[in-house]
């Protein structure tokens, strides 16, 4: 019988990649982390890492970067989240971090903690030795990010040069280093967004509700749509009202902007980031700042 | 497996590969500029930042190259100077761009980004015709074994849309590429900063009767790529559960390197050279009744044998070359240091590493006009170079022109770990 041609579909490829990327991490490495904000992208990696190793359970903990800043719902997605994979939860508080003097919090209106999650995490890496920390981050994300490669060198002070980063060929990757330094890991680095929702439908992948439609008080900040939380203070001209939103991504509750959208299932967000025309970062104050306020962050060893 | 109704078409799109390598002024950015436009893949917000660059450096129209333009340093000096990776999409493909610089000195990024493309575009200005640099770019295409070559002859509105120039073009180069090793050559003339052949016909070239070069990248056929042939499964991770309901699990783990892989199949195991069967092929979806390249699987063995990573499974009655003297092209990546004979660094080859030592080095090739020189043989940064290498430990490796993944290998620094260079094995 003739065989049918070895074709392979886009997500199966990549879903492939990603666990051979996972178990090269494991390999390679001795003291992994998979750095886990809540988001859908870390959830991807969690439920990629999951199928990496099963039947055994994911041989390195997860982490969460917690700038106290959260929405309540992720939060308690976490929990339950990393409790059924089984896994290893670290807790690594930016709040800590300012209560010893590590860094010094943003003041005014437009304080974010996002810049101040950088120390919280190199402090962590270098606390608990880990020489890999896995990320969700994909190339296509951001421009600084198209060179980015699938294992980041860091030097002994967590920060990226451009300059000196391995080239990586076919499927051999060099995670060899000297002391103190270590690697960030990105086994979607080749994924975009629409592959990320595309997976999460083939896997019935479950989500944090922000991701969906809701209705939400919320105020209009520099154009972009922010949820009024405990952590903000409105300025004079801001009004806030309820609107029906979702975000995009989850980060520091902030500066994490929403969208006016009525995607209430996956299958409706696939239409709309079909439709989009912003990039997801677009609703993010902090990359904003400047067209280089990305890579400017990366050099000093943002996630 | 994949629901066929029309709202889930991604569930069978394709994924190409592919690499594009132009020299500086041939129109590259602008067509990789124009792809990602006319896809629909360049976002609202992107095209404002680049429109204000734009404006603050005073160019007359929006740069459509500035999309696809990396990082501060490169664009302070304008030029592009590493490998940067694009995505986009069509209902039938998605497509993962490597885009390299077109340079002399940038020889490590294309070889870099064509180790894992499937097509290569090679631009070439219509003015200019095939000039040394083109030869450069498709003497590595055919290095590193890339199937599908497209040579895109760009600029075609500034030579009046001569279907002369296109033919003696394609002729020169024809004659030139027939002492290369490329199995599938397309010309196609395009316009990237019109949009003639990119993605629709171009009504300014009646006379060209072939597809536009999006048409070719969504329908060129990539299926038998990948070896289908030599089993091939280096054991990347032993998977051993230690629990109560997995006691006595112990599964291998790794990504098809080549072949394919059935329950039942009898597989020998390197390099102790006991024999076995798969008992199962496991995913955390399920038992799967054959695997291949690029599937990454779980394997349990009929009979209990200790398998570390760096072995390989394979067939009793086709085994990989098994050496430790290794015939090997490389190109050189480092720019601290250079490489010579009897220096001792690490190789990188499926998921082992052991270390070696440079018996000789053969000779250089000289990517312009691919004569061997043989009068200096210290390799420097992005040279190629022909080397024999003794390894430690034997290696199991095929031909690279039989499987680009075992048949390939990087060098390793012993002491800064820096990637040295890229290799590809040659039968000694
Ligand atoms: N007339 C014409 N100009 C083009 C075409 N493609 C690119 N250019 C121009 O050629 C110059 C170099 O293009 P660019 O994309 O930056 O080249 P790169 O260095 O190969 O990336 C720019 O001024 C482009 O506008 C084309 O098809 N026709």
């Amino acid at each position: 019988m003739m065989h049918r041609s070895y074709t392979v579909t886009h997500l199966e490829h990549l879903e492939s990649e990603a666990i051979f990327i996972l178990r090269e991490v494991a390999a390679q490495f001795q003291k992994p982390v998979l750095l886990f904000s809540g988001g859908k992208d870390s959830i991807c990696v969690a439920h990629l890492a999951r199928k990496a190793f099963w039947p055994a359970r994911i041989p390195f903990p997860l982490m969460h970067v917690d700038t106290g800043h959260n929405f309540s719902e992720t939060m308690a997605f976490r929990d339950r989240f990393v409790a059924e994979l089984g896994a290893r939860l670290e807790v690594a508080s930016v709040q800590a971090s300012i209560d010893e003097g590590r860094v010094v919090e943003e003041k005014g209106a437009l304080a974010s903690r996002n810049g101040l999650q950088t120390v919280t995490l190199l402090d962590a890496i270098e606390k608990h030795g880990f020489d890999a920390a896995i990320g969700g981050a994909r190339r296509d994300e951001e421009k600084a990010r198209a060179k980015e490669r699938f294992f980041s060198h860091r030097d002994d002070f967590g920060q990226w040069d451009p300059k000196n980063q391995r080239p990586e060929l076919w499927n051999l990757f060099n995670g060899k280093m000297n002391a103190g330094e270590h690697f960030r890991v990105f086994p979607l680095s080749n994924w975009t967004e629409m592959d990320v929702w595309q997976y999460i439908k083939r896997e019935k992948i479950e989500l944090p509700g922000i991701y969906f439609s809701h209705r939400r008080t919320v105020f209009e900040r520099g154009g972009t749509l922010m949820a009024l939380t405990d952590f903000v203070t409105l300025q004079e001209g801001e009004e806030p009202s309820e609107e029906v939103v979702r975000f995009r991504t989850v980060g520091d509750a902030t500066c994490t902007g929403c969208t006016l959208s009525k995607a209430s299932t996956v299958d409706d967000i696939i239409a709309e980031v079909a439709a989009a025309r912003q990039t997801e970062r677009g609703t993010r104050s902090d990359d904003r700042r400047s067209e280089t306020a990305m890579e400017d962050r990366k050099k000093q060893g943002y996630f | 497996m994949a629901e066929t109704d029309g709202k889930d078409s991604y569930l069978d799109m394709e994924l190409l590969r592919f690499s594009t390598a132009g020299s500086v002024d041939d129109g590259k950015s602008t067509l990789i500029g124009r792809l990602m436009y006319d896809t629909k893949t360049i976002f609202e917000d992107q095209l404002e930042a680049v429109e204000q660059t734009s404006k603050q450096r005073g160019d007359e129209n929006v740069d459509l190259a500035l999309l696809t333009d990396g990082l501060r340093a490169e664009r302070e000096q304008g030029i592009t100077i590493d490998v940067a990776y694009r995505y986009f999409a069509t209902p039938k493909r998605k497509f993962i761009i490597a885009d390299t610089p077109g340079h002399i000195q940038y020889t490590r990024n294309m070889v870099t980004g064509a180790s894992t493309a499937n097509l290569a575009i090679i631009l070439v200005d219509a003015r200019h015709g095939v000039i040394e640099q083109s030869c450069r770019h498709s003497f590595i295409a055919s290095l590193l074994q890339i199937e599908h070559v497209v040579v895109a002859v760009n600029k075609m509105d500034l030579v009046d849309w001569s279907e002369e120039r296109f033919e003696e073009i394609v002729r020169d180069y024809k004659d030139f590429a027939s002492r290369l090793d490329i199995p599938q050559i397309t010309f196609i003339p395009i316009s990237a900063l019109h949009g003639d052949n990119v993605v629709n016909r171009s009504e300014n070239m009646p006379w060209y009767e072939g597809s536009s070069l999006l048409f070719h990248l969504e329908t060129v056929y990539i299926g038998p790529d990948a070896n289908h042939i030599d089993a091939r499964l280096p054991v990347q991770w032993v998977v051993r559960p230690h629990s109560d309901k997995w006691h006595d699990f112990r599964g291998y783990a790794g990504r098809v390197a080549g072949g394919v892989f059935k329950p039942g199949d009898e597989v020998t195991v390197l390099p102790s050279g006991f024999n076995s069967r798969i008992r199962k092929i496991h995913t955390f979806d399920g038992e799967i009744e054959e695997a291949f390249h690029p599937h990454s699987i779980l394997v349990t063995l009929e009979d209990d044998i200790d398998i570390s990573r760096g072995d390989m499974l394979v067939k009793p009655n086709n085994r990989p070359r098994v050496d430790q003297d290794i015939d090997a092209m490389i190109c050189w990546f480092s720019e601290k240091r250079k490489l010579q004979a009897g220096d001792k660094l690490l190789v990188r080859h499926t998921t082992r590493e052991v270390k070696a030592i440079i018996k000789s080095v053969q000779y250089k090739v000289n990517v312009n006009t691919l004569h061997k020189e043989e009068d200096n043989l210290t390799v420097g940064l992005n040279e190629i170079a022909r080397v024999h290498l003794r390894v430690a430990s034997p290696l199991f490796f095929d031909e690279y022109t039989r499987n680009r993944i075992t048949g390939s290998l990087v060098l390793v620094d012993p002491f800064t770990h820096e990637t040295l260079a890229g290799g590809m094995i040659r039968s000694l």
